[in-house]
């Protein structure tokens, strides 16, 4: 089956400068993503997983210090558009973003139909009331009654506010959606609710997700591939089937092993130690300090991304 | 007299009022509407439900931040609504609690000793020599190693998961006998998550803490309960010992959630997730009858008017349903 790519990331770096030192928080990371797919990112707090996102939308803070690479979409690097283009033709039309707390992301005084329909009215030429109309048609297909339009974020329950930016980053018809935890604040019925939903949408309207989360068994819902991050970089990028089936890379098999789970027999087990600084990680693979099967040679070189099987990568030593 | 049993909580109750307008009759939340349990020495019952279920106000009336409306908690024999108001700082020393957001509720400001020292000096515990030994043995039992160098440190110098085991050493150090924890490792990683349960699971086998855990995530209960409580709306809809839970939930809300969870199957993408329809109801008008019925997929029409009593299905498994009358 012949499959479109859709975004093609190319060794993408984002580094900040802070007083400590410089924060390697995307540090050499490329993945392709087809159309109609989910890539879930997954990785604990601090290794960058966040900063990959805000990498792809361009919503960089004023401290950068490297941002290189090549992105690839619709055969143009948009890596190379001056921010006047990207923000035209890229944030929030072809790419949009939904964030983990609602709480954070909706602004407590505008009504929510006016919220959702801002992307379409700061893009298009539409007028205010052509907006809302729309921006009503979504919140009705993200499960949201239209007399909720007229109310203020508040007034909704944090299911309901999630499904608001659902539907906010949807109204420009976008290619691509970056999820970042868009679960983890919310209840596990909630959840489920909103992960069907997310299920819907891409089969309805054929978009593709980047879905993060630092949860093994909530990316199963979505994920038709895996990248699994540590220390701002990719260690194992993989197919969903064989993932969840075998993982290959100490890190990602520590984390399913750690993942707790309902059914089944688990013995309990953790990841000892801590994840690295992203200013000053170890030299050579950077969960050397605390793989079980750590060699001289994992303490003094960086292994390169090793092909084990066609589309399945891992940054680890042991695989070469 | 010494029996076991540790903590009673009989027919417990607690409203708030919201007022409406200057001269509209006042409103309730009704936010625990009549639980009772019993809690033995050195146990850890787990307290499940959702946002709204009532029970972290349940927790916080148990540890007399809240009053009850009405019902009574016993505890050690002592009903503490005959407490004089000079006791109640003597029971406050013995039920401690453990919260979400260890960022939250740990103090920037303070070094990590300080944070320890605050609860020996409230209560005017030992002289500085004695507190300093308190929270050395804190520190080491929270595995928080080497002790000296976590001693002065900063709470922005350590990670989400070594600050809540400062919570849970600042819970520790005046020796309690209950530790009501609220959500303790929902803020964590999936990979600290279950290192923090086993550090509670050991203290509370070698000191014979009891615990009331407090979550809504039902995947680690099996890390860190025996008994399992399953709250909707107010009320314990289910009890359990962890076994009997999971082989075989019996409220048609555990069975709801229960499927809710995703487990670590490829398969999932493929599929949609079975998951009951709607959201919990309001507490200050709850469905008549039982309060499931509007999203209940057995409902009948008894279930929509008469509040079912709580039935003891098989030892130790009791259910609110009418299905099992």
């Amino acid at each position: 089956m012949n499959k479109t790519a859709l975004l093609e990331v190319k060794n993408l770096y984002l580094h900040y400068i802070t007083k400590k030192g410089i924060v390697r928080a995307v540090d050499n990371v490329s993945f392709t993503i087809n159309m109609g797919e989910t890539l879930a990112i997954v990785g604990e707090s601090g290794c960058g997983k966040s900063s990959l996102a805000r990498a792809l939308m361009r919503l960089l803070p004023k401290n950068v210090y490297i941002f290189k690479g090549e992105v690839i979409m619709n055969g143009t690097n948009i890596m190379e558009l001056d921010e006047s283009e990207f923000r035209k033709s890229i944030r929030w039309k072809k790419i949009s973003m939904v964030f983990q707390s609602a709480m954070d992301s909706l602004n407590p005084v505008i009504k929510v139909g006016l919220q959702v329909a801002e992307p379409l009215i700061y893009h298009e030429k539409v007028s205010k009331e052509e907006a809302l109309k729309r921006a009503v048609e979504l919140l009705k297909l993200v499960g949201i009654p239209e007399a909720l339009a007229d109310r203020y974020p508040f007034e909704l329950s944090g299911g309901m506010q999630q499904r608001a930016l659902i539907a906010m980053s949807l109204i420009t018809n976008p290619d691509l959606v970056i999820l970042d935890e868009p679960t983890s604040a919310l209840d596990i019925m909630t959840q489920a609710n909103i992960m069907n939903l997310l299920k819907r949408l891409q089969l309805e309207l054929g978009l593709s997700y980047i879905f993060i989360t630092h949860d093994v068994a909530l990316s199963t819902e979505l994920a038709d591939k895996v990248g699994v991050m540590y220390a701002g970089q990719i260690v194992e990028l993989s197919g969903a089937d064989e993932f969840f089936t075998e993982p290959i890379h100490p890190y990602a098999r520590m984390l399913m092993a750690s993942a707790p789970t309902l059914r089944g027999e688990k013995k309990l087990a953790f990841i000892p130690g801590a994840p690295p600084s992203l200013i000053n990680p170890p030299s050579g693979c950077r969960f050397n300090p605390r793989c079980p099967y750590v060699t001289d040679k994992c303490r003094v070189e960086e292994p390169p991304e090793i092909e084990v099987d066609s589309g399945h990568y891992v940054k680890c030593w042991i695989s070469y | 007299m010494e029996n076991n049993c540790l903590l009673e909580v009989i027919n417990l109750k607690k409203y708030f009022e919201v007022k409406k307008g200057f001269f509209s009759k006042p409103l309730y939340i009704k936010a625990v509407d009549g639980v009772s349990f019993s809690l033995k020495r050195g146990e850890t019952i787990a307290l499940v439900g959702e946002s709204g279920s009532g029970k972290t106000t349940l927790g916080k009336t148990i540890l007399g931040i809240y009053s009850p409306t009405s019902g009574k908690i016993i505890f050690k024999g002592r009903d503490l609504s005959n407490l004089k108001p000079n006791e109640l700082p003597l029971y406050r020393r013995k039920v401690q609690l453990i919260q979400q957001d260890p960022f939250g509720s740990i103090p920037y400001f303070f070094p990590i000793y300080r944070v320890l020292e605050e609860p020996l000096i409230v209560n005017k515990i030992g002289n500085r020599e004695e507190r300093r030994k308190l929270i050395y043995d804190a520190l080491m039992s929270v595995r928080l190693l080497p002790v000296e160098d976590f001693y002065s440190k900063y709470p922005h110098m350590l990670s989400g998961g070594q600050l809540q085991r400062v919570a849970i050493a600042r819970a520790l150090v005046i020796e309690p006998e209950l530790i009501v924890a609220d959500e303790p490792v929902s803020m964590l990683d999936a990979s600290v998550k279950v290192e923090v349960l086993a550090l509670l699971r050991e203290l509370q086998e070698k000191r014979k803490i009891s615990f009331i855990y407090i979550t809504h995530d039902l995947s680690t209960i099996k890390y860190f309960s025996e008994k399992i409580f399953i709250m909707y709306a107010g009320q314990i809809v289910e009890k359990a010992d962890r076994e009997g839970l999971f082989k075989n939930p019996l409220h048609p809300y555990t069975q709801a959630l229960l499927k809710a969870i995703p487990d670590i199957d490829p398969n999932n993408r493929k599929k949609f997730r079975e998951v009951a329809s709607g959201e919990p109801p309001s507490l200050i008008n709850p469905p008549s009858g039982c309060r499931f019925n509007p999203r209940c997929p057995y409902v009948t029409d008894k279930c929509r008017v008469e509040e079912p009593p709580e039935i003891e299905v098989l030892l130790n498994h009791s259910v609110k349903c009418w299905l099992y009358k």
